[in-house]
C-alpha cells in the first residue's frame, strides 16, 4: 500500500462536471450555527455516476442541495465552493442561480406524488420546463411529448392530460425524470429516487435511468440510503460521516473491501449474503452519531472506533489514497489496521433459535378472507388464506403495495373482521374475528409492533407510562408490582432507567422502536405482529432491532409474524416466508426454499428486482403493466396479465390452486414445478 | 356533477328541516302565552283566547308542528304577530340590508387581509411578517361590538365622516348608502382581518414549504412565478373555507354592529323577534340564515373543487 500526498488525492480533474472542494454548511439552530458539512470534496466527471451513502443525518442530502445551492432557510455555506461546468454555483447572483437551475442542474426527488404540483396537469407542469428554456408554447408542447417518449413513456398525449394523482408511482417518478432531463444537464442530482417505490416499480425506475445514462453525459449524484442501488447503478461512491467523506472509492471495491472503521460498520450491520438469524447476530455500531454541530476536532467516527488509537485522539486524518492510484481512499489514520475490526459480540443465543422442529402451532387461519365495501363496490382485500405459525417461530410477508400484507396482519388482530366462513384460531381454539369480542387473556397474546414508532406512542407520556399502562391493561397488575414489571421489562430491552422518565420525542428511533417492542412484549405476547418494524431505521440502528427481535424470540419463544418489504431482512429473520400478491398467497415456503427457488413466476420477478449491496444479479424477469386494482382483479391467475410465463388458454381461464411442490414449499401456479424448475435453470451470477 | 350537486340540496333540506324543528321546539318549551304577550296585561281574557285560537295554539302541539313545518316548506311565514305585516315584508328587506353590510365588508376585508398573509409568509419571521401576525392577533381578538363604539366616536361623532345611524334613507344612491355603511364594514372587516391573513399565511407557507414549490424553483423558475403558478391555488383552500363560513356568520349579522350603529338588519331584527316572542319573524329570520350558511358552504365547496381537480374529479363522479 502507497499513501501518496493527501492534497492530491481531492484535485480536481479538469475536466470535472461536478467539483465540489471544501464545502462547510452550517444550520442556524436557534441562533447559534452547527457545522454539518465539515469540509467536503469530490469531483464528478461527465458521464460518470457518483453516489453518497451513509446513515441520516450525515450530511449526504445536505451535499446534494447545496450543490444547486438549495438549502434549508437556516442554512449557509460558509466555506469551499461548489462549481459546475466550470461555474462557481457558490458565487452566482440570483439571476444567474435561476438560469443555471433551468439549464445545466436538474434534480430528481424522493416522494415523485408530492414533487409535482397536485392541482396542475402533467402535460402543463411539463411544458413549463421547456418554456423556462425559452421555447414557444407550440415547440415546448412537442418537447414536452418528446421527454415522455424518452422516459418510455406509452401513449404520451393522454399522460399529459392526466392530474399527477392520477399516474402510478412508477409514472409519476418517469416524468419528475423527464422534467429533469428537460435542459439536458450537466448534472443530474438523484435523491432517493426510488424509496418508496415498490420493489418492481424500482427496478424499472433504475433500469431507467441506467438506459438514460447511456443516452446523455450529465454527471449523475445519486443518494440512496439503499447501499444495493448504489453499487448497481454508481461508478464511484462516498461513504460520509458527520459531515465528512470518509471514505471513497469505485463502488464495487468500496463495498467488497472496505477501507475504513465506518464502512465496514455499516456493511457489517446489513444483512447480506443470505445470511440468517440461525448463524449469526448482525453487527452494531456502538454509540450514537454525534449532534449536528458537535465540535469534532480529530477524527469524525472516532467515539465510535474500535481501533482508534492515540494519534486519533490528537491529529485528524487526513483523506489519503490507497493502493495504487485506483482511486480509492480512506479518512483513517490506520487503514492497515481495519483487519482488527472484531464483530460486536452479540448476546444472541443461537442455538435457541436453530431448534429446526418447530413447537406446535400457536396460530392457525383457516379459509381467511377479507372484503372491504365502498359504494356498493366490493374489494376483496384477502382472499382465501391458510396460514399457521409454530411456537417460536416467524413467517416472513412479503408483497407489494396492495397485496394485503396489512389487511392480513389486521384481520388476525381482530383489527378488521374476516368476512363469514373465515377462522383465526389460538393454542388451538377459535376466537372472536373482533378484539371487541376477545377475551383479555386472547389480547394478551396478540400484539403489534409498528412501522412508526412516533405515532405509535403518546407523544405527552413518559415511558414509563407507556408502559405502566400496557403492562396494568396487558396483564391486569397495579401499583408498585406494575412498576417493578415495567422496570424490569425496560432493563430486559436493554432501555436503561434513566430512559423510563423520557418522553418518546428525547429518544432516538432506535430508542423509541426498543419501547415501542418493550409495549408489546408487556405482557409475553404469544405472537407478535411485526409491520415493517425497522423500515424508518438506519442500517446499524435496523442491526440492533432485529438482533433484539431474535433474542426476544429464542427466550420467550414468541412467534412472529413479519411483514417486511427488505427481502435482505425478511431473509435473515424468517423461518418461512409467504408471498402474496392482490391478497392471495402465491408462494409459501421455508426461507431457504423460497430463495433458492423454484419460484412461482412472482416471486422469481420480485426477487430479480432487489438491487444487491454484494453485486449478486440475477437474471432481471421485467413485469409489464401495473399491478392491478383489487377491486376488479383479473380472471383466472390473478398474476397472469403481467406473468412472463403464462400460458395462454390455462392461466388467463382459472385460478390456480395453492399446492405443494416439494415438502413445506407451496405454490399457486398452473405450470408444473419440473417446467419452472427448467425455466429458472439460469444460475444466479455470483 | 349534478348527483353531487342533489345530494347536496338533499342534505341541505334535511338540514332545513332539523333547523326548523329545533326552532320550533325552543319557541313550544317557552312558558309564554302568546296572545297575552301580544294583547298586554290588560286585555280581556276572551280577547286573548280568541287570538290564541286564531293563531292555533290552542290545537294539539303536533298540529302545530305541521302548521308550522308547512310555513317553512312553502317559504311563507305567515303574519308577524306584533305589527301583522307578513313576515316576509320584514325578513327580506332585512337581509338585503344585511348582505349590502357582508358584501362591503368582504370587499374591504379580503384583498386586504390576503395580500397581508401572503406577505407575511413570504417574509416569515422578518419584521413584517411579525406586524401582520400580532396586528392579526390583536384586531381578531377585540369584540366586533367594541371596535364598531370606537370606529362610530372617531369617524361619525368626531371626524363626521360617516353616519352614526346607519339606515340610509329610502331612495338613497349607491354613493349616499355607502356613506351610511362604510363605518359599520370596516367594524366588521377589521374583525376578519387577523382571522383571514393568518389563514392565509399558514396555507402559504405550508404550499411553499411543499416539494412541488421545491420541484419549481429547481427548474429555475423565480420566486414570484412560483407563488403565482403553483403556490397560491393550494394555498388558498383553507381560507376560501373559513370565508364561506363567514359569509353566512356576517348574514346573521354581527349583532354587535348592527345594534350599535341602529341598522335593521337580519341581527337586529331577530333580536327584535326574540325580545317580542314574535316566533312566525323569528322563524323566517332564523331559517333565512340557515339557508344562506348552506349555499355559502355549498359555494365554498364548488370552488374549491374548481381548483384542485382530485376534489374535482371526486365531485364531478
Amino acid at each position: 500500500m502507497t499513501i501518496t500526498n493527501p492534497d492530491n488525492a481531492v484535485k480536481a480533474p479538469a475536466s470535472s462536471a461536478l467539483s465540489v472542494t471544501d464545502l462547510e454548511v452550517v444550520y442556524n439552530v436557534r441562533g447559534i450555527p452547527r457545522e454539518v458539512l465539515r469540509g467536503v470534496s469530490f469531483h464528478i466527471a461527465p458521464g460518470e455516476a457518483y453516489g453518497l451513502v451513509g446513515e441520516s443525518g450525515c450530511g449526504k442530502s445536505t451535499t446534494a442541495y447545496a450543490a444547486l445551492r438549495y438549502l434549508p432557510r437556516n442554512g449557509r455555506i460558509v466555506g469551499g465552493t461548489v462549481s459546475v461546468d466550470g461555474q462557481d454555483v457558490t458565487a452566482m447572483s440570483n439571476e444567474r442561480l435561476r438560469e443555471f437551475r433551468a439549464r445545466d442542474a436538474s434534480m430528481v426527488y424522493q416522494d415523485p406524488a408530492l414533487a409535482m404540483n397536485p392541482t396542475l396537469r402533467v402535460g402543463r407542469q411539463l411544458i413549463e420546463s421547456f418554456t423556462l428554456l425559452g421555447q414557444s408554447k407550440t415547440d415546448a408542447e412537442k418537447s414536452a411529448l418528446d421527454a415522455l417518449r424518452k422516459v418510455r413513456i406509452a401513449d404520451p398525449e393522454r399522460v399529459m392530460d392526466r392530474f399527477p394523482f392520477q399516474l402510478s408511482g412508477g409514472m409519476q417518478q418517469r416524468v419528475v425524470i423527464a422534467m429533469a432531463l428537460a435542459c439536458d444537464p450537466k448534472l443530474l442530482v438523484l435523491d432517493e429516487p426510488t424509496t418508496g417505490l415498490d420493489a418492481t416499480v424500482e427496478a424499472e425506475v433504475l433500469d431507467l435511468v441506467r438506459v438514460l445514462r447511456q443516452e446523455s453525459d450529465a454527471a449523475v449524484l445519486l443518494i440512496a440510503h439503499n447501499l444495493g442501488i448504489i453499487r448497481s447503478l454508481c461508478d464511484r461512491v462516498g461513504v460520509m460521516y458527520a459531515g465528512r467523506i470518509v471514505e471513497e472509492g469505485p463502488s464495487a471495491e468500496v463495498f467488497d473491501s472496505p477501507q475504513h472503521p465506518y464502512t465496514v460498520g455499516l456493511l457489517r450491520a446489513l444483512p447480506r449474503r443470505g445470511v440468517r438469524k440461525t448463524e449469526r447476530a448482525l453487527a452494531t455500531i456502538p454509540g450514537l452519531l454525534p449532534l449536528i454541530g458537535s465540535p469534532l476536532p480529530t477524527c469524525v467516527f472516532l467515539d465510535r472506533c474500535a481501533i482508534a488509537s492515540e494519534l486519533c485522539h490528537t491529529t485528524a486524518p487526513p483523506l489519503v489514497a490507497i493502493g495504487d492510484g485506483t482511486g480509492r481512499f480512506s479518512r483513517c489514520h490506520h487503514v492497515d489496521r481495519i483487519g482488527e475490526i472484531q464483530e460486536t459480540p452479540v448476546s444472541v443465543d443461537i442455538a435457541m433459535l436453530n431448534t429446526s422442529a418447530k413447537g406446535a402451532d400457536v396460530l392457525e387461519l383457516t379459509h381467511v378472507s377479507k372484503t372491504f365495501h365502498q359504494r356498493n363496490l366490493a374489494i376483496p382485500a384477502l382472499v382465501d388464506v391458510d396460514l399457521s405459525l409454530g411456537e417460536g417461530e416467524t413467517l416472513g410477508i412479503v408483497g407489494e403495495s396492495g397485496s394485503g400484507k396489512s389487511t392480513l396482519a389486521k384481520t388476525l388482530l381482530g383489527i378488521e373482521a374476516a368476512d363469514e366462513g373465515g377462522s383465526v384460531s389460538l393454542d388451538g381454539h377459535f376466537v372472536a374475528p373482533l378484539t371487541t369480542g376477545r377475551s383479555a387473556d386472547e389480547k394478551r397474546s396478540m400484539q403489534m409492533i409498528f412501522q412508526n414508532p412516533d405515532s405509535a406512542l403518546n407523544r405527552s407520556w413518559t415511558v414509563r407510562r407507556i408502559l405502566m399502562r400496557s403492562v396494568e391493561k396487558l396483564t391486569g397488575i397495579k401499583g408498585d408490582e406494575a412498576n417493578t414489571r415495567v422496570e424490569a421489562l425496560a432493563a430486559h430491552l436493554r432501555l436503561t432507567p434513566r430512559h423510563l422518565d423520557l418522553k418518546p420525542r428525547q429518544l432516538s428511533g432506535g430508542l423509541k422502536q426498543r419501547v415501542a417492542i418493550a409495549r408489546a412484549f408487556a405482557g409475553d405476547p404469544r405472537i407478535v405482529v411485526c409491520d415493517e418494524p425497522t423500515s424508518a431505521l438506519d442500517v446499524s440502528v435496523q442491526a440492533a432491532i432485529l438482533n433484539l427481535l431474535a433474542d426476544l424470540q429464542s427466550e420467550k419463544k414468541t412467534s412472529y409474524v413479519f411483514i417486511s418489504h427488505d427481502m435482505g431482512v425478511v431473509r435473515y429473520l424468517a423461518d418461512r416466508i409467504a408471498v402474496m400478491y392482490l391478497g392471495r398467497i402465491q408462494e409459501l415456503g421455508p426461507t431457504d426454499a423460497v430463495f433458492n427457488g423454484p419460484n412461482h413466476p412472482y416471486t422469481e420477478a420480485l426477487l430479480s428486482a432487489i438491487p444487491n449491496v454484494d453485486g449478486e444479479e440475477r437474471v432481471r424477469i421485467r413485469l409489464d403493466g401495473e399491478i392491478p386494482s383489487p377491486a376488479n382483479p383479473p380472471s383466472g391467475c390473478v398474476f397472469h396479465p403481467r406473468c412472463p410465463r403464462a400460458m395462454p388458454g390455462v392461466c388467463e381461464v382459472s385460478e390456480p390452486p395453492l399446492r405443494e411442490v416439494e415438502p413445506g414449499h407451496l405454490m399457486r401456479c398452473h405450470i408444473p414445478v419440473e417446467q419452472l424448475v427448467e425455466m429458472q435453470r439460469t444460475p444466479t451470477q455470483g | 356533477m349534478s348527483r353531487y350537486l342533489l345530494r347536496r340540496l338533499g342534505s341541505a333540506v334535511i338540514t332545513l328541516w332539523l333547523l326548523a324543528t329545533i326552532v320550533f321546539v325552543v319557541v313550544s318549551v317557552l312558558p309564554s302565552n302568546v296572545g297575552r304577550q301580544i294583547l298586554g296585561p290588560f286585555a280581556p281574557q276572551e280577547q286573548v283566547d280568541a287570538l290564541n285560537h286564531r293563531l292555533g295554539f290552542d290545537r294539539p302541539i303536533i298540529i302545530q308542528y305541521l302548521q308550522s313545518m308547512r310555513r317553512v316548506f312553502t317559504l311563507n311565514f305567515g303574519e308577524s304577530y306584533t305589527s301583522g305585516a307578513p313576515v316576509n315584508d320584514v325578513i327580506f328587506p332585512a337581509l338585503w340590508r344585511s348582505g349590502k353590510l357582508a358584501l362591503l365588508a368582504f370587499i374591504m376585508t379580503i384583498p386586504v387581509s390576503i395580500l397581508a398573509g401572503i406577505i407575511a409568509a413570504r417574509r416569515q419571521d422578518k419584521l413584517s411578517d411579525r406586524a401582520i401576525v400580532n396586528l392579526g392577533l390583536a384586531t381578531s381578538s377585540i369584540p366586533e361590538f367594541v371596535s364598531a363604539a370606537v370606529l362610530l366616536s372617531i369617524f361619525c361623532v368626531h371626524w363626521k365622516l360617516g353616519k352614526a345611524f346607519a339606515n340610509p334613507p329610502d331612495g338613497a344612491t349607491i354613493v349616499q348608502q355607502l356613506q351610511y355603511l362604510w363605518v359599520p364594514a370596516l367594524a366588521m372587516a377589521i374583525t376578519y382581518f387577523g382571522y383571514l391573513a393568518r389563514m392565509t399565511r399558514a396555507g402559504v407557507i405550508s404550499a411553499q414549504h411543499s416539494d412541488y414549490a421545491r420541484t419549481a424553483t429547481m427548474k429555475g423558475m423565480s420566486s414570484s412565478q412560483v407563488m403565482r403558478r403553483h403556490i397560491m391555488r393550494n394555498a388558498l383552500a383553507p381560507t376560501i373555507t373559513v370565508i364561506s363560513v363567514q359569509i353566512g356568520y356576517l348574514f346573521g349579522g354581527i349583532i354587535g354592529v348592527e345594534r350599535v350603529f341602529n341598522y335593521s338588519g337580519l341581527g337586529s331584527t331577530m333580536l327584535i323577534a326574540v325580545g317580542k316572542r314574535d316566533i312566525p319573524v323569528l322563524q323566517g329570520a332564523v331559517l333565512l340564515v340557515g339557508i344562506i350558511y348552506m349555499f355559502s358552504t355549498l359555494a365554498a365547496d364548488l370552488l374549491i373543487a374548481a381548483l384542485n381537480p382530485r376534489v374535482r374529479l371526486e365531485v364531478s363522479k
